[in-house]
């Protein structure tokens, strides 16, 4: 394609010019595909009043590592838009918990089926579309709902990013990944949700043409920059989880 | 929390009688919790797919210590193996399996199930927020939800309540609650009692039960695995 390679030099200036109050989406699951490297560049960096996208806030888990939690406690962000707003299990407190029921920091609590097909919507050109997730509950309550053959639905609107950091197993110059097991998760449609998707990558950039088109998760087209992770300890990589006492 | 603490069936029994529901070539979601425990259950030759929510179609055990992918975990978070013929998706495609009614039967841990069939998995008494994750989509779109619950609280009140008073998840959706006192049925009149879990009585089971407690004319020992 002859294009210039997507690969930038370092986290901290993949995410340089990040401006305060931009809505920034994270992939990961657990640990895999989260993309740690990028988060802890984010906090260097500084940006405030952001509008965080997740499925979890983390810190439920040990070893702890960077996390929506870690930013909120950093002073940077405003509002977070996730499906835990606690932890599954009550005993656990999560970071970010205190901050939201302390009014410090707004969340939009979404169940996760509804929070991806919100950013596949918003990267698919569909602004909104009828779910039959929720129907029935507090979330549903004063909002709008259509019943189609017989069966209620609950209206969900389109979900776009500014920003989406996202980690892959590995990517050619000109952004095209590919994901190695529960890694993929939310990535592919975060990346076609944002304006601009930051990639953390596992393996060394390989030159454009190197990974078969039909072996491609994600289409570099929605891939903007790609930095790849230094080996540990300079690098941030995914790491067994501790179980926690009970 | 002790097993001692409460009467009846151990967790794992649980989960036992849940997983003997699962038929061949089901696909079958296990929320985090107890009803993890379902894929330990031996139930012969039938074949299942298990599925979790973050995309992974057709995981198996867990990985043996040091031979751990450090990338793939089943919903729990766990580190996980996959049989042959796995597949997996990204999170968008992995919904629409559960919206889109693939799923024949999802596993699920509650606060309260009422005889109308609503359950209260996500949010506490009082609680600002609370942890949804993907309950709500199963809940709504699975084709049976099996839920599986202590019989009563840490206090001895009923988890299996006339109406949840608890922020719901789904109405009107739980197919079988499975307890450590037995295996019940929501019918919208009240909770059918279908097995009874050793050591316990029907009088027993009322007692500790909200709404209307009927009992299967064919009422049975509660089934267990092997």
């Amino acid at each position: 394609m002859g294009q210039k390679s997507k690969q930038v030099a370092s986290f901290q200036e993949a995410v340089a010019d990040i401006p305060d109050g931009s809505t920034i989406a994270f992939g990961g699951f657990a640990m895999p595909g989260t993309p740690f490297n990028l988060i802890r560049a984010l906090m260097e960096h500084g940006a405030k009043r952001l509008t965080l996208v997740a499925n979890t806030t983390g810190g439920a888990q040990q070893p702890r590592m960077p996390d929506i939690g870690m930013l909120v406690e950093n002073g940077q962000v405003a509002k977070v838009i996730c499906a835990f707003t606690a932890a599954t299990r009550p005993t656990d407190v999560l970071p970010f918990t205190k901050y939201y029921e302390s009014g410090e920091v707004e969340a939009e609590l979404v169940p996760q089926g509804t929070l991806a097909e919100r950013l596949r919507a918003a990267g698919a050109g569909i602004p909104a579309f009828y779910t039959p997730t929720a129907v029935g509950t507090e979330l549903a309550e004063g909002r709008e709902t259509r019943v189609i053959n017989g069966r209620e639905y609950l209206l969900e609107y389109a979900l776009p990013l500014d920003y989406a950091f996202i980690r892959a197993r590995r990517a050619d110059a000109a952004g095209n990944l590919r994901f190695h097991r529960s890694q993929r998760n939310f990535n592919p449609v975060m990346a076609t949700a944002a304006s601009c998707t930051i990639a953390e990558v596992d393996e060394a950039i390989l030159p454009a043409g190197a990974i078969d088109p039909d072996d491609v998760h994600t289409a570099g087209i929605f891939v903007h920059r790609l930095v790849q992770v230094p080996p540990a300890p300079e690098g941030l990589w995914p790491t067994k989880r501790q179980e926690r006492a009970r | 929390m002790s097993e001692t603490r409460q009467k009846g069936v151990n967790r794992q029994q649980i989960a036992d009688r849940v997983a003997l529901e699962f038929q061949d070539g089901w696909i079958v979601n296990l929320g985090v919790g107890i009803p993890t425990m379902c894929s330990n259950t031996d139930i012969g030759d039938r074949d299942i797919t298990y599925h979790s929510e973050n995309g992974v179609i057709g995981y198996g055990g867990v990985a043996p210590a040091g031979e751990e992918d450090l990338n793939l975990v089943n919903a729990g978070g766990q580190n996980v193996t996959l049989k042959p013929g796995a597949a997996v998706v990204h999170h968008a495609d992995s919904f629409g399996i559960i919206r889109g009614g693939h799923i024949d039967a999802t596993v699920m841990g509650a606060y309260q199930v009422s005889m109308r069939g609503d359950f209260a998995n996500w949010k506490l008494a009082g609680q600002k927020g609370g942890g949804i994750g993907g309950a709500m989509d199963l809940a709504a779109c699975a084709k049976r939800v099996f839920i599986i619950l202590e019989h009563v609280t840490r206090k001895g009140e009923p988890r299996l309540v006339e109406a949840c008073d608890l922020p719901v998840t789904a109405r009107g959706v739980v197919t079988l609650v499975a307890t450590n006192y037995g295996l019940f049925e929501p019918t919208g009149e009240g909770f059918l009692l279908r097995e009874i879990a050793p050591g316990l009585t029907v009088e027993e089971i009322r007692a500790s039960t909200g709404g209307t407690l009927t009992v299967a004319p064919n009422l049975g020992p509660m089934r267990m695995a092997g």
